[in-house]
């Protein structure tokens, strides 16, 4: 079981690498990387090329580690309760499974991505040591311990928000996704936008890529945004010559919203590029 | 050998532990980076560092320890000097051939040698290698430099070389501040969680006694979530003295910023007066004075200063003492009155503890606020944290 890219998604040589061991030794992978350079789309092209299932688990600040294995339903119980109805003497009918259950105990092996790990609380990880590394966890309701059939291909991105504890790097693999050079830029817009004029991209990519330097910038435009920016060129079918500034003057690019989603960085930018134009 | 390796990682003092080490031998054995040394290389920096603030000094440590290795096919071990010599003559020109007949074939190769030696020692406290950085030994003396790429050409492995030696990761070095979680983790001592809000969580344990007393009919109970209730107000000292702690203030900052809902924040510089501000950039335009700050946030809040607390103690204990204007009143005397607003209240010094019975002005500090002075360690800060939370 190798993953060797696919024809949706441009992958460098380091992540291949980084992918291909933690398939192998079955360790989970922990991928970091700017917003928007691609770390969710990953596990779905990872669970896409190799034909096995991919269960998301999306964090939110108020996830709790449990959520993944499984909640017990006491309010559903005691309702019953009332009711008389028969299945309140099982307690395992008010147990409901989570994200890591369900591909524990899955026929095949499957992929499964813990989606912005740093968005909950700083002990979330360090909750899931065991299960992440055993692949197993406790029921305590029902006195039962689920052991994974096959052991699920983990992917887990974070963004940086909060550091997360050693204990928990030491048991993944680390991938960081760099921002795209000028060349995979390329390959992945060629992806993206098989019939795009290569003028217009070559001169769409030296915008982005002027504007990306543009210091100071809070959040600098990353691969999605210049993938939304390139379908609203070619919508609007702007010409290539819009994007090339005559007599090299400085220029506010058409469209550019879609680059830059800061009201700061907007006016920052517009200053910038008044002031340039002033002093020619 | 490959624990040599590890030895060096650890000594350039890379987070690296023996777990993820024995991860990168059973990679190995698993035939992942046996392909060739940039898959090792990529292998090595997947399973060893986990945080890209340390790629850059895995680069270095990894290139300084294969150095040795990449630089096995050089020139004094062997090059074909017929492949040399063919090489040369396919770039000069006729008069630059006559010239080479000249000096001599020999003189010439010693002089590439020791040009090349020359290199090389600048290199190793440098960046680049041989060949990548456009000063080949013999473009000096007019030869074409495309034709005695030495190192490119024979290593074999340049593209390997070259991934680490770009360094692509050096300006996420240090980017991060390092610790903010320690710091973080330790600040959590202070959370103090009330229930507040509307009803929203169901109260299990209620839900059942109340059920109970209902005698068997459902009674569900809700009850508010728990938030963190704890205020904290700081007080940072900014400018002179306190611009060599810049950076283990700024990690205490956004430990704080980020662990504490109810945070707010003021500026002073060497000690508090009338006025303290929140932006530095605006601080003799945008004051708030010290006197609304203590209305405005009650006595529930926890007061931190972080401050060094280094000054001369005139501008503690004089009025007027102030170096940037003149203060009506002395310094002590708004920090007692802080004091007393504040019930709870740490001053948190990053001047060594041992440097504190130096410094006169610590000493008076000391004496206005008690013993509630703790440096800014993680040793300190849970010291602190433990003060701020015993209940009065």
């Amino acid at each position: 079981m190798r993953f060797e890219g696919s024809d949706d998604y441009v992958t460098t040589p380091d992540l291949k690498l980084a992918v291909n061991a933690a398939i192998r030794l079955q360790r989970p992978l922990l991928i970091k990387g700017e917003p928007g350079t691609g770390k969710t789309m990953l596990a779905e092209e990872v669970a896409a090329a190799l034909g096995m299932p991919l269960m998301q688990w999306h964090i939110k600040s108020t996830t709790k580690a449990q959520q993944g294995l499984y909640e017990y339903d006491a309010v559903s119980r005691l309702r019953d309760s009332q009711l008389g109805d028969d299945k309140v003497k099982d307690i395992g009918n008010y147990i409901v499974k989570g994200t890591l259950w369900q591909a524990f105990e899955a026929d095949e092996p499957t992929v499964v991505l813990i989606d912005e790990i740093d968005k909950a609380d700083i002990e979330f990880p360090n909750d899931l040591l065991r299960e992440l590394d055993r692949m197993e966890f406790y029921v305590y309701e029902t006195r039962q311990l689920v052991k994974a059939r096959h052991r699920p291909i983990v992917f887990i991105t974070s963004n940086n928000e909060k550091e997360l504890p050693d204990a928990f790097l030491r048991r993944c693999f680390f991938h960081y996704i760099k921002f795209p050079d000028r060349d995979t830029m390329q390959k992945i817009v060629d992806v993206h936008f098989p019939g795009i004029k290569q003028a217009l991209l070559k001169e769409a990519l030296e915008v982005f890529f002027g504007l990306r330097d543009v210091p100071g910038l809070k959040k600098k435009p990353s691969t999605s945004e210049l993938i939304d920016w390139l379908k609203l060129l070619v919508a609007e079918e702007i010409p290539v010559e819009a994007l090339r500034s005559p007599d090299q003057k400085a220029s506010i690019p058409p469209l550019h919203g879609a680059l830059l989603k800061n009201e700061q960085d907007m006016h920052l930018f517009e200053r910038l590029v008044f002031m340039a134009q002033r002093n020619r | 050998m490959l624990i040599d390796f590890f030895l060096h990682l650890k000594a350039r003092k890379l987070p690296v532990s023996t777990k993820e080490f024995l991860t990168l031998l059973e990679g190995l054995q698993a035939g992942l980076g046996e392909h060739s040394m940039e898959d090792f290389y990529f292998l090595a920096r997947t399973s060893l560092v986990k945080d890209e603030t340390h790629f850059d000094r895995f680069d270095q440590a990894f290139g300084e320890y294969f150095k040795g290795i990449e630089q096995i096919p050089g020139l004094e071990v062997d090059l074909p000097e017929e492949w040399l010599k063919a090489m040369m003559h396919k770039h000069l020109s006729p008069e630059e051939k006559a010239k080479l007949d000249k000096l001599g074939w020999d003189t010439l190769m010693e002089e590439f040698k020791k040009r090349l030696q020359e290199q090389k020692g600048r290199h190793q406290g440098g960046s680049k290698w041989v060949g990548t950085g456009g000063t080949s030994p013999f473009g000096n003396n007019g030869y074409n430099p495309e034709g005695i790429r030495v190192g490119g050409e024979s290593s074999g492995n340049r593209t390997a070389v070259k991934v680490w030696d770009q360094r692509e990761y050096r300006n996420l070095d240090d980017s991060v501040e390092l610790g903010t979680r320690n710091i973080k983790v330790a600040l959590r001592r202070l959370r103090r969680f009330a229930r507040l809000g509307a009803p929203d969580e169901l109260d299990l344990d209620g839900t059942i006694a109340a059920t109970a007393r209902n005698a068997g009919y459902l009674d569900l109970l809700m009850r508010p979530e728990r938030h963190n209730a704890v205020k904290v107000l700081i007080f940072f000292d900014v400018g002179g003295s306190m611009d060599d702690h810049v950076k283990v203030c700024e990690e205490l900052f956004s430990a704080c910023r980020t662990e504490f809902k109810h945070m707010e924040y003021f500026y002073f510089h060497n000690c508090v007066y009338d006025n303290v501000w929140r932006d530095s950039s605006r601080r003799h335009s945008d004051r708030t004075p010290l006197v609304d700050v203590m209305h405005k946030y009650g006595p529930d809040y926890k007061l931190i200063f972080v401050g060094d607390a280094t000054m001369s103690p005139y501008e503690i204990l004089q009025p007027n003492g102030s170096i940037e204007y003149s203060n009506n009143e002395a310094g002590a005397v708004w920090l007692r009155r802080l004091a007393d607003a504040y019930p709870s209240m740490a001053w948190l010094n990053p001047e060594p503890e041992r440097m504190w019975d130096y410094r006169q002005s610590i000493g008076i500090i000391r004496q206005i606020l008690g013993e509630q002075m703790f440096p800014l360690t993680l040793d300190g800060l849970t010291r602190a944290i433990t003060h701020l939370s015993r209940k009065r």
